[in-house]
Parts: C-alpha cells; sequence; structure tokens
C-alpha cells in the first residue's frame, strides 16, 4: 500500500527542541458508513514511536478519535543542532510509516 | 463481546502487556482495555488503578471553549510537576472516553500538542500520572453545529 | 436609517448601471467596510471571518501552525510536476506555478471569463490531454499547489471594456437575493457581515477570494472557490450550478476585482 511518511519539523531553542509533526493517515473510528451504507472499517494509528539520536524519549498511544491527519508536537531537553529525530508509527492493521530529520 | 469486564481483570490484564523499553525508570503498557472503556470512570481505573487523582491547575490545558469542527480540535497539555511519566486525555461524551496516551521519557518535557474529535459538547480532562500520584485539569468544550446549513 | 444601510444603499444604486466602474465599486465598497470595522484593516480581512472573530481565531492559528492543506500541496508539486504523453507539462503554460494573480481574466478571443481552474484544462486539452472534472480531486490538488506558489502575489487586474459586461454580471448576481430564503450574498457578507449566523462568523467580502483553494474542516479535504459557491446557493435553498459554470466565473470575476491589490493568500484551512 502507498503509505506516505510523518512530516517532521524541529527547531532548537537554548537546549529544548520544539518537534512538529503531521502523518497522514485516515484516522477511521470504523463507526462512519460509506456511500453504500457499510461500515468503513477501523483504521487507525495506535503506536506513535519518537526517537532523538536513536533513544526512545517519547511513545504515544492513540485511539481513532485522534483527528484525520494527525498532528503532534512534543519537546525534548538535551537537544543541539545536528542532532537526528525520527517518528514512526503504527496502525491497528499493521502498516507503519516514518520520517526523519536534522535538528536545526 | 463481552464488555462486562471486572476491575480485576483490566488490571490483570495491564500487568500482562506490559512491556518495559528503553525509558529508565519508566514502564509503559499498551492498556488497550482503556482505549475500549466507554466511559471515563472505567478508563481511569485501567490507566490508573488506585492511585490518587488530584485536581491540579498546574496542569496547562489548552482547548478552545467552543470548537470550530468537531473533528479537528487543538489540544495542549502542559505542566512544570516533576517527574511525569505519563498525559492521558480524555473526552467524557465520546463514545470511547480515552483520546490518546503519552508516555513521556526522562529527556521529553510534559508538554503535548495533538488535534482530536469531539462528537459532541463535553467535558475534556488532562490527566498527568507521576510515580505515585495522578493530577487532572477538566474543562467544558462546546461542539454546535454552524449557522448557514452547518 | 444606519450609517451601514445608508452606504449600502449608495452602493446599490449603481447596480443595473450601464456604464460600471469596477474601480468606483471597490472603493465604495472599501469604505463601507473601513466604516463598519473601523478596528480591522481593510486587508485583513483576507483572512475571512478570523479577522473578526478571536476565539476562532485561536483554533485557527493552531491549525496554521502545521496546516492540513500542506498535504495536498505536495500531491499538487506532484501533479504539477509530471509530463504529459507528449513531453510536455504544466510548466510550459504556468511557469513555476506562480500564476494565481493573473487569474481570472477576460479572454478576448473567447469573449469569456478564464479563471485558473479553466487555463488548467486549456493546458492539458492543448498537449491531448482529456480535460480534469472541475469537481474532481486532481484539480483542486494543482490549484491548491498554485496558490501556494503564488502565495503574497498581489492582485492585479485590469477589466477590458469587452469584459465589463462579465464583470457586471457577477456583481449584479452578488447583489441579487435567491432562494428559498430569499438571501443575496451581499446581505451575508456586507449586511450582516462580522455578526453570527447561527454558531458561525460571517465573513466580508473583500479578501473573500484571496484565500483559495480551502481545506475545509467540514469536508475534510480541499476544494475550490466554485464549492463553495455552491453550498452557498444550497444553504439559501436555490440551486447550486455548476463549478465554472459561465455565471459562477462571472462572480469570481467580480469578487476578485474587489480584492485588488491585496495580497494570495492561498490555500488556507477553514471550518
Amino acid at each position: 500500500m502507498n503509505v506516505k511518511p510523518v512530516k517532521i519539523r524541529g527547531r532548537v531553542k537554548g537546549v529544548v527542541a520544539n518537534i512538529k509533526c503531521l502523518m497522514p493517515h485516515p484516522m477511521e473510528t470504523g463507526t462512519r458508513r460509506d456511500d453504500a451504507g457499510e461500515f468503513i472499517p477501523a483504521h487507525y494509528i495506535e503506536t506513535v514511536t519518537c526517537l532523538h539520536n536513536d533513544k526512545e524519549v517519547m511513545i504515544a498511544h492513540w485511539g481513532a478519535s485522534v483527528s484525520k491527519d494527525p498532528y503532534f508536537s512534543f519537546k525534548i531537553k538535551g537537544a543541539n543542532a545536528g542532532d537526528s529525530v525520527k517518528v514512526s508509527w503504527v496502525d491497528n492493521l499493521g502498516e507503519t510509516s516514518s520520517g526523519d530529520i536534522v535538528l536545526k | 463481546m463481552n464488555t462486562n469486564f471486572s476491575r480485576r481483570w483490566f488490571v490483570k490484564s495491564l500487568a500482562a502487556v506490559a512491556v518495559i523499553v528503553s525509558f529508565p525508570g519508566v514502564v509503559f503498557a499498551r492498556a488497550k482495555g482503556a482505549f475500549n472503556a466507554g466511559k471515563t470512570n472505567d478508563v481511569v481505573d485501567v490507566l490508573f488503578g488506585d492511585l490518587p487523582i488530584e485536581e491540579s491547575t498546574e496542569i496547562t490545558f489548552k482547548l478552545p471553549d467552543i470548537a470550530e469542527n468537531g473533528a479537528v480540535v487543538p489540544a495542549t497539555v502542559a505542566t512544570e510537576i516533576e517527574g511525569v511519566t505519563q498525559i492521558a486525555i480524555v473526552i467524557d461524551e465520546n463514545p470511547n472516553p480515552l483520546s490518546a496516551v503519552f508516555d513521556i521519557g526522562e529527556m521529553s518535557l510534559a508538554d503535548v500538542s495533538t488535534r482530536i474529535k469531539i462528537g459532541k459538547s463535553s467535558v475534556a480532562r488532562a490527566y498527568v500520572k507521576t510515580s505515585d500520584k495522578v493530577f487532572m485539569n477538566s474543562r467544558e468544550v462546546k461542539v454546535t453545529i454552524g449557522g448557514c446549513g452547518g | 436609517m444606519t450609517r451601514g444601510t445608508a452606504c449600502l444603499v449608495a452602493l446599490l444604486t449603481t447596480v443595473g448601471s450601464a456604464s460600471a466602474d469596477p474601480e468606483s465599486d471597490r472603493q465604495a465598497l472599501t469604505r463601507y467596510f473601513e466604516q463598519r470595522f473601523p478596528d480591522v484593516e481593510v486587508a485583513a480581512h483576507i483572512d475571512g471571518a478570523y479577522a473578526l472573530n478571536e476565539q476562532t481565531r485561536e483554533q485557527w492559528l493552531a491549525m496554521e501552525d502545521f496546516p492540513p492543506y500542506e498535504f495536498s500541496v505536495d500531491d499538487g508539486e506532484v501533479l504539477f510536476d509530471a509530463n504529459f504523453e507528449d513531453g510536455s507539462g504544466y510548466q510550459d503554460c504556468f511557469d513555476d506555478g506562480n500564476v494565481k494573480a493573473d487569474y481570472p481574466y477576460f479572454d478576448h478571443e473567447r469573449q469569456t471569463v478564464v479563471t485558473l481552474e479553466l487555463a488548467i484544462n486549456d493546458c492539458r486539452v492543448a498537449s491531448g490531454e482529456e480535460p480534469l472534472a472541475y469537481n474532481g480531486e486532481d484539480i483542486a490538488l494543482l490549484s491548491a499547489y498554485m496558490a501556494f506558489a503564488s502565495r503574497d502575489s498581489v492582485i492585479d487586474l485590469e477589466v477590458p471594456p469587452e469584459g465589463l459586461a462579465a464583470y457586471e454580471a457577477g456583481k449584479q448576481y452578488y447583489y441579487s437575493r435567491r432562494g428559498q430564503l430569499n438571501f443575496s450574498c451581499s446581505q451575508c457578507h456586507m449586511l450582516m457581515s462580522g455578526m453570527k449566523l447561527r454558531a458561525e462568523t460571517l465573513s466580508a467580502t473583500i479578501g473573500q477570494v484571496t484565500h483559495w483553494p480551502v481545506y475545509r474542516f467540514k469536508w475534510q479535504e480541499i476544494g475550490p472557490l466554485h464549492r463553495r459557491f455552491v453550498e452557498c446557493n444550497e444553504q439559501v435553498g436555490a440551486e447550486g450550478l455548476d463549478y465554472q459554470s459561465e455565471t459562477y466565473r462571472n462572480l469570481e470575476y467580480f469578487l476578485t476585482y474587489m480584492s485588488q491589490g491585496l495580497p494570495l493568500n492561498g490555500p488556507a484551512s477553514r471550518k
């Protein structure tokens, strides 16, 4: 399946980095119906893992009530320009994607 | 599907799925039961068990008073309380009140933002967990049908 | 009679006159909004209702932090960069895409208003490609990319004498009542601008077209200006017309001149 990457922006201010992500995903709750009246199956991101220089710093667990094309922002301390940040997700159907950046 | 789980079952299954990862001193668990719970009280039981819950204004919980659109409501939870290991966002009136749980690693600040779906006007709650206590702040969010046919 | 109404009446007396003067119309409209919203700079109306409601503006700014239309712009860029079968592409018609400020314009040969969407299909057909559906996704994505590429360009239209009839038709449409509710565009967006229609704050006429196409949370996708025309028509109990129909293109022509001199700020997110 054609899964799109996570868009990430990260900026260091002092020793704190502010990371913002936007990840394309339908985040279907499973309670909506399509035009034929059938339920659209639940399809949503369950786990988001955030790495800073390859170490896990934050894990988010989501239900289907997080909005479509989820936005997520978090802050890490002890960050410097040049550090790497990677955000990856797994959804309830086992699909995954990720994105990574170098902090400015 | 049997939805009448006893509390003990919840706590047991919570322990069963607990996974220890490289968070120094932090244990997190994918408490799936919490996401399926239909009432805030059940969510709180699964996530926090017997821990005391204290209301606190030291939690900055940013949410609009009147949501522009219930499908995308910007929400921010931030606090300077020390030793935060977990943040949870709960929407009382959603069919499954638990919206999101964030496991805060040592090198992360207790400051997260996301956008959530709120089905109808509701009390929204932000829980902040430390090793021995849970703090909570709440606010009301109104979700309206707009004019011009919405 | 309130001052606002007096202004409107004075403005409306020019409707129907055979010799339309777009620039005087625009200046009269500008004065109207300056008087109606003395604390709001006219240029600020490019943010629509968010220039008039602090609460919703805050939520909108939170969304602008990382707006959902970014994916539409990226997808539009992919479409824009892809070549046609004959090896040519959109770049041959539109350069780097920063052309939205040139639209719509009155085409001398076809004696009709040409909008950006029409031009996109002109470009395709000229290279032997099938035209895109005006209510389809692809044209909205292309338009999103080009709107983004054209951000901050200033609207600088010139209505030629032969285009005055089309301009006038658009203006007449804006000020005419229609539908079961018998509302005109001007009643909501001039007389009641800034006021609430149930939970909605009504935006002003000036700046209304600068931020399109729009990612509407209600649609959960990006959509063109004419999609909103259809919605507005239906919401007053009138029949929506086809996207890119002559009536809508004339309306867009009139509205774009009313935003003359303002910078483009599309695509935008809206409720």
